[in-house]
């Protein structure tokens, strides 16, 4: 501020508080501010900090917080096959994200990012599934799935066979959560790049239509690199959102059969609130907080370039 | 039109259609499953129903039960978007409109809040609620998620706000009128499209959430109707037909609305991640 000018004097913090409130500018800050300020420190921040400290504890939730037991949460966690199963999961979720969402979902936009009636519809209801509750989504798919009446039901009767219960099977039951996370986001991703296509300036197009490029060439050499941006913090959401499913996984399977469909939110959420095992809920809040923290800055590193802005 | 653009046309066409089906199928099976008895639903889960049964959906609407958690939902959602945006558009306006030491640290902060999500802090985040009375108090639901909007908000609404003229401000001052007064005469009334979409957005997640509810909400007087639905489920378990039209009339609202308000939430999605 004070380098701005050369004529403005340097002034003292004093005096520049007080200039501050002549102008008003003070009182304006003082009830402005403040609000937001308090409300995210009391429930983003201090509990996050809180969590790291905790899960250096075995605490029930009441009483004296006095049982330290250092890194044993850390250690059982490491230790437990049904952790190491939802971490499995996450990735599995990831993968099918950037090998099969994020593919579909590019296409899609490929092929309706231009404005008209009838892309704009097609629109609407690719994005309708994102735009239900994870909730609503789980009770219609776990309906979809169930073997005594939806798709399954249906292929078994008609083969003469058995029912077959997809989400009792523990081979099969993550690949139908995976579907309903692909059929519940890929819209959502979609919609990025559209977004990032409608920006594509029209003379670039055209110039690469006067150069002879054909109906691939536009779309490998002009639009996919034009769009490249979008792409990359599509496929960040894409794993932060991997790393933390729940809502879906409840009505589907509850983390079942024999904990093999578990998520590290829906892991926490069973193993650490559901029985108040405090500090272990809290040492994998911290686990999942270090993967989203190491995600987002070796993502910003490696694939956005320093000048990208996550 | 040549051959292969009218091949692909036609692969096109396949694409969109296969994938639209995919989308609507489930969503229209669960419409129709609840005008059916579940022997009906049994024998045919996609079909349309032999008899229009309307039983199910006036029993479920003539109850009070499915009113109550749309209510309590209602109740949630709105005010977690109205202290959104009041808060967050008052630091927002701070940030974009005064200059002050310590600004870039303060919004560096609470930037903070984009990095990770609740799930990561909800033991703690529980402990908090519980210590401050706010289990099974729609406070202790809408104070959380106001918190957990309001780096996203404050960062959409203060880039929005520094594009306002500057002039503007300038001749309100000369004519007296102060930071305060002009925030709320002109800054807030010039900004309704970035309002909107903020707010629409905040509804849709604090609408849609299931986490914060399950954890904070125990008596079910004060459930969301996520938390309806799973409890409506539990109670009925096979009776697909009930539950399948109460999903149905818990979405059908928020389709509508969201179909309707599609622009802001699109905007809300697309700002940022488009200009970088």
């Amino acid at each position: 501020m004070t380098t701005m000018t050369g004529s403005r004097p340097t002034l003292s913090p004093a005096a520049r508080i007080a200039r501050m409130h002549r102008q008003g500018k003070l009182t304006a800050l003082l009830l402005f501010l403040p609000p937001a300020l308090v409300l995210f420190t009391l429930f983003v921040i201090w509990p996050i900090f809180n969590a790291a400290n905790l899960s250096f504890f075995k605490w029930s939730g009441y009483g004296a917080i006095d049982n330290f037991i250092g890194t044993q949460n850390y250690q059982r966690l490491a230790n437990h096959s049904v952790f190491h199963q939802s971490l499995w999961n996450s990735v599995k979720l990831i993968l099918a994200s950037l090998f099969i969402q994020i593919p579909l979902a590019l296409t899609l936009a490929l092929l309706i990012y231009k404005k008209t009636s009838a892309n704009t519809a097609f629109r609407l209801i690719f994005f309708a599934p994102y735009i239900l509750a994870e909730i609503a989504s789980g009770v219609i798919w776990s309906f979809i799935f169930d073997g005594d009446f939806g798709v399954s039901g249906q292929i078994a009767a008609a083969l003469g066979i058995d029912p077959f219960y997809i989400l009792a099977d523990r081979q099969f039951a993550f690949l139908a959560i995976i579907t309903v996370v692909v059929w519940k986001y890929f819209g959502y991703h979609m919609m990025i790049f559209i977004a990032a296509l409608q920006a594509v300036p029209d003379d670039l197009i055209e110039a690469a239509e006067i150069d002879g490029a054909g109906r691939w060439q536009k779309v490998f050499y002009v639009k996919l690199p034009l769009i490249m941006h979008a792409i990359k913090l599509s496929a960040f959401f894409a794993i932060v959102g991997a790393l933390q499913v729940f809502d879906i996984i409840i009505p589907l399977t509850n983390g079942g059969p024999s904990n093999s469909t578990h998520s590290i939110v829906s892991y926490l959420y069973t193993y650490g609130l559901a029985q108040l095992n405090v500090g272990y809920g809290a040492a994998v809040g911290v686990v999942l907080f270090v993967l989203c923290m190491v995600t987002a800055f070796s993502y910003r590193r490696l694939a956005m370039g320093k000048g990208g802005a996550l | 039109m040549n051959r292969p653009g009218f091949f692909l046309a036609l692969v096109r066409a396949a694409v969109l259609s296969i994938v639209a089906a995919l989308v609507v199928v489930p969503l229209l099976a669960t419409f129709l499953g609840g005008f059916k008895s579940v022997g009906e639903l049994r024998a045919s889960p996609f079909g349309l129903p032999p008899i229009w049964r309307v039983e199910t959906y006036t029993e479920i609407l003539g109850g009070s039960v499915f009113w109550g958690y749309i209510q309590n939902s209602l109740i949630i959602s709105f005010s977690a978007v109205f202290l959104t945006l009041m808060l967050a558009s008052m630091a927002a306006y701070i940030f974009a409109q005064i200059r002050f030491f310590g600004s870039k640290y303060i919004q560096a902060y609470l930037l903070l809040g984009l990095m990770f999500p609740f799930a990561t802090a909800i033991v703690p985040l529980f402990l908090q609620i519980r210590d401050f009375g706010l289990l099974d108090n729609p406070l202790g639901v809408i104070l959380p998620q106001t918190a957990f909007s309001m780096a996203f908000a404050i960062v959409l609404l203060r880039s929005f706000f520094q594009q306002l003229p500057k002039e503007l401000f300038e001749a309100a001052y000369v004519d007296g009128c102060g930071y305060i007064g002009f925030f709320f005469r002109f800054t807030l009334p010039l900004s309704t499209p970035i309002l909107a979409t903020v707010g629409t957005f905040v509804f849709v997640q604090s609408w849609n959430n299931y986490l914060l509810p399950l954890v904070v909400i125990n008596d079910s007087a004060g459930y969301t109707w996520p938390l309806g639905i799973m409890r409506y489920r539990g109670e009925f378990m096979v009776e697909w037909n009930r539950i399948l039209a109460f999903v149905s009339l818990t979405i059908l609202p928020a389709l509508i609305f969201f179909t309707f308000t599609q622009k802001y939430i699109v905007a809300g999605l697309t700002r940022g991640s488009v200009k970088g």
